[in-house]
């Protein structure tokens, strides 16, 4: 019986609509599965906040919904969005090409450096200029501090991941330093730099909210390198380094120049990343400019499987996360190590997810 | 037949989406005898075999083994029940030992590890008794193909198996390493084990296998005892028709000299002298072999001649122009196609697809690229004629390229690098892993692109495909080219003693200028 069905199904659908098939149940399978991933981790983490005493299920959701409240917390959340996902879809391009870019948070501090130099001792530039100048200051410091990376990888076969951490340090350390001594606003009794000038600042979107058009630079970039990746030559060559870099020496690709332009990609986004959170969010440059994000751009890469489009989404996700965690902090009495620990589900059962969906693939 | 057969698949089904691998295949295996099976390039063997030993899950049908049915969801559980295989490609981490390799993946790993005193002996033992010359620490990426192969049949040994499954064990080794497994398996048939292996070679299959299945579409064919047939009738059986043994072809007419090799010399991974000053000269229109028991240089001259090895001291001169050490790109450039020894190392990207592993070289070039983006219309035009043209079984030119049986694979590298228009063919082990219907026609393209001009160099391991295609033939050995023979097999003996790197007065002085 079933034979016959089977028969029958395969004549009345010709190829093309089996290739249509295809590629649906491909798209379909690749999208369910990081989407599956996040909810059985947050079934898990409602099972053990409901271990430690709370309602997990409504903890849970205020951790999602929470901050879903108005247009002015969905503003906020885009604006957590916006370096996580210029980070993640850079670390894209950067992990396709098997490069362990681990640096994202220093790229982004000394992005966020160059961006205050440009911010702050230039004068009497109309916005026009002043504030794309400020964003190219940004990424071309973020490139360079990867490119330092990536040099050493190249000519001394340093491992990346050793470098980009140490250089991590670096970068932290020096901005202290910077915001302490050099840079250092004398009219102010904290360590913080001068203000940048007006026309350095990332435009708003809204005038009375702090959402900026970093946001749309974001989006923008992650479609156009996931088109890079896709369907342009040198995304290819990267790809192919990434995966059998004997082939891609065998076939005449210059291996080493596509391990700095992938590199420098990456350190770019990150690098941007910290200009327009100097010149976007809090227009000065301070110690802990960020909190973290170079670290969650790599969950968020991973859990878009090291697809830049795919890259916006679970930088929205991992935005949403974290403010649901501060309005968990402010309404309930929640401890932030468990929604860390939660954070940290999400990451773990993205990865199993995924070694479950590359086991379906071979299998199918 | 007996009532009660060792091992029983019936009936057994496996789809892969649209491709039907597996279409209601049935074959009865014997205890204690060593069973060929044969069948054109993705006729289903692999996959077939996969399926006993647990890799793949068959959709539909029952494998009865021991006159119980069973199921293994993984390639341990079927370890368990002592069935064990060698897969077509190895499966060894290269930076590991012997040992660590053959303890990996074992649930007692860590118990393990605390007696590899115990794993050393076993292996020392398991060594000696069937003289297979395995090193329990030594580095698989030390290890020559050979021995790598010696060592994956090791590790089946090691666990305990009564059921071996070797899938196309020879297709990577010398004659002589040949020889020895085909004298392997009969001690290991003595031993009271089952063998069965799938082969290209009709030859080898002729001469160790109590009986041979064909299989063809995913079905088995014919079943037969080695007695009642021969060569030319398992040839019929597999591709229909007759396949000539013998190449109709006519006498080459070299024309200028295309690839000139002065002197070359080019240490190899290791750091010792590889290749130690060879000259030799390629004229267009004519085809040189290069024969040799491997590991004589062969490899390092090829890598060195395409840009992937640092020359030491020499020259190579392409149609006029010096390419000494120019870089694979620049090469490549210059008309020069490599249809390399290991295609999984560098002939192919396994996870991409045959569009893209076909524009590998040119994927910056037009027609593929314009303005820096690939244009994947002329990509999938172009892969789609090579995929017609070469009969490369598969689903469509999107189809990921390690999903295609091995010979398919090797069609695809083989079709990429005549189609790219070289005025000279770097060509290591032509014939790696492919049947003789496409063997043939792979030879027959070969004799083509000579006819129209092209300057090829073919450096094997098999004798008869030097035989069947070259104009001459150089022998290498220890680094060094020890002479030259036509390609006339009553020769074969003097080839045998140069190969074994002893000079013979009757040999022709190399051609080099
Ligand atoms: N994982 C997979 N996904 C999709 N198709 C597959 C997969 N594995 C095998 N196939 C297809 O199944 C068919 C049979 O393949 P198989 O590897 O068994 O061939 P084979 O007889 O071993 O050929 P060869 O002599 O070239 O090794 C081929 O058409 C192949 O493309
Ligand atoms: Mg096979």
């Amino acid at each position: 019986m079933e034979q016959v069905n089977q028969g029958v199904r395969e004549n009345v659908y010709p190829q093309a609509a089996q290739a249509l098939y295809r590629t649906l149940s491909q798209a379909a399978i690749s999208a369910v599965t990081p989407i599956a991933a996040v909810l059985v981790a947050l079934a898990f983490g409602a099972t053990l906040l409901w271990l430690n005493g709370f309602d997990g299920t409504d903890v849970v959701t205020v951790m999602i919904f929470g901050s879903f409240q108005d247009t002015r917390s969905v503003a906020e959340i885009l604006l957590k969005a916006t370096p996580l996902i210029l980070i993640g879809a850079g670390l894209c391009v950067a992990f396709r090409c098997s490069i362990w870019n681990i640096g994202a948070e220093g790229q982004l501090y000394v992005g966020a450096i160059a961006a205050t130099f440009v911010g702050t001792s230039i004068d009497g530039l109309s916005v026009w200029v002043h504030a794309p100048l400020v964003m190219l200051a940004g990424a071309l410091a973020g490139a360079a501090w990867a490119g330092i990376a990536g040099y050493l990888k190249v000519r001394f076969q340093a491992s990346e991941i050793v470098t980009t951490i140490m250089l991590n340090y670096i970068a932290i350390i020096l901005t202290s330093y910077l915001v302490t001594g050099p840079m250092k606003d004398a009219s102010a009794a904290y360590p913080q730099s001068a203000r940048l000038v007006r026309e350095a600042w990332t435009p708003r979107i809204v005038s009375d909210m702090r959402l900026h058009i970093g946001i749309l630079v974001a989006v923008v970039l992650a479609v156009a390198l996931y088109i890079f990746l896709q369907r342009s030559s040198r995304g290819f060559a990267l790809r192919v380094v990434g995966l059998n870099p004997h082939a891609a020496r065998y076939a005449g690709m210059d291996v080493r120049r596509n391990v700095m332009i992938a590199i420098c990609i990456s350190g770019a986004l990150a690098g941007l990343a910290g200009a327009f959170e100097v010149a976007g969010v809090t227009h000065r440059l301070y110690q802990n400019i960020s909190p973290g994000y170079g670290f969650e751009g790599i969950a968020v890469a991973l859990l878009a499987n090291n697809n830049p489009l795919a890259a916006i989404i679970s930088g929205g996700l991992f935005a949403t996360l974290r403010s649901g965690s501060e309005v968990l902090q402010i309404t309930s009495q929640v401890p932030q190590v468990l929604v860390l620990v939660i954070q940290g589900m999400v990451i773990l059962s993205v990865v199993a997810f995924a070694k479950f969906r590359d086991k379906f693939r071979f299998v199918a | 037949m007996s009532a009660k057969p060792f091992l029983r698949i019936d009936n057994i089904r496996k789809r892969f989406g649209p491709i039907v691998a597996s279409d209601g295949v049935s074959l009865e295996i014997e205890e204690g005898e060593i069973h060929a099976l044969l069948g054109e390039n993705g006729a289903g063997k692999s996959v077939l075999m996969s399926m006993i030993c647990g890799m793949v899950r068959p959709d539909e049908g029952e494998i009865i083994y021991r006159g119980q049915s069973v199921r293994f969801n993984s390639p341990r559980e079927a370890i368990r029940q002592r069935i064990g295989m060698v897969h077509q490609h190895f499966m060894l981490v290269p930076n590991l030992t012997v040992a660590e390799n053959y303890i990996l993946g074992q649930g007692s790993a860590l118990k393990v590890i605390n007696d590899m005193d115990k794993v050393d002996a076993k292996i020392r033992e398991l060594s000696d008794r069937y003289a297979l010359d395995v090193r329990p620490d030594a580095i698989i990426e030390d290890l020559s193909v050979g021995e790598q192969q010696r060592v994956e049949i090791l590790k089946v040994l090691f666990h305990g198996i009564d059921l071996l499954i070797l899938d196309e064990p020879t297709a990577v080794l010398t004659p002589q390493e040949t020889d020895r497994l085909l004298a392997l398996m009969g001690d290991l048939v003595k031993d009271g084990k089952t063998v069965v292996f799938i082969s290209h070679k009709l030859d080898e299959v002729m001469r160790v296998s109590n009986r041979i299945s064909v299989m063809r579409d995913g079905r088995v064919v014919h079943t037969v005892n080695v007695g009642e047939t021969d060569a030319r009738g398992l040839a019929r059986m597999m591709v229909g028709r007759d396949v000539g043994m013998e190449l109709p072809r006519s006498p080459s007419a070299p024309g200028p000299l295309v690839l000139s090799v002065d002197n070359l010399t080019c240490r190899g991974e290791t750091g010792l002298p590889a290749v130690r000053g060879v000259s030799l000269d390629v004229r267009a229109g004519e085809i040189v072999g290069i024969a040799g028991v491997s590991g004589n240089g062969q490899t390092e001259l090829s890598l060195a001649l395409s840009g992937l090895l640092p020359v030491d001291t020499g020259r190579v001169v392409l149609n006029g122009k010096d390419i000494t050490g120019l870089g694979p790109a620049r090469i490549n450039a210059s008309g020069f196609s490599h249809i390399p020894e290991d295609r999984h190392k560098h002939g192919i990207v396994m996870s991409l697809s045959l569009g893209e592993n076909t524009i590998l070289q040119r994927y910056d070039q037009p027609p593929f690229a314009a303005r820096g983006m690939l244009n994947r219309r002329a990509i999938g035009e172009h892969t789609r004629d090579l995929i017609k043209r070469f009969r490369i079984k598969s689903r469509d030119e999107n189809q990921r390229i390690g999903d295609l049986s091995g010979g398919n694979q090797q069609k695809l590298v083989v079709a990429r690098e005549l189609a790219r228009n070289p005025d000279f063919i770097l060509v290591n082990q032509l014939a790696r892993g492919i049947d003789i219907g496409a063997m043939e026609f792979v030879m027959e393209e070969m004799l083509k692109q000579r006819d129209s001009g092209k300057a090829i160099l073919l450096i094997s391991t098999e004798l008869e495909e030097l035989f069947a295609i070259c104009d001459r033939i150089l022998v290498m050995c220890h680094g060094e080219i020890l002479g030259e023979l036509p390609p006339e097999r009553t020769r074969l003996d003097e080839l045998g003693l140069l190969m074994a790197g002893k000079r013979a007065d009757v040999v022709q002085p190399p051609l080099a200028s």
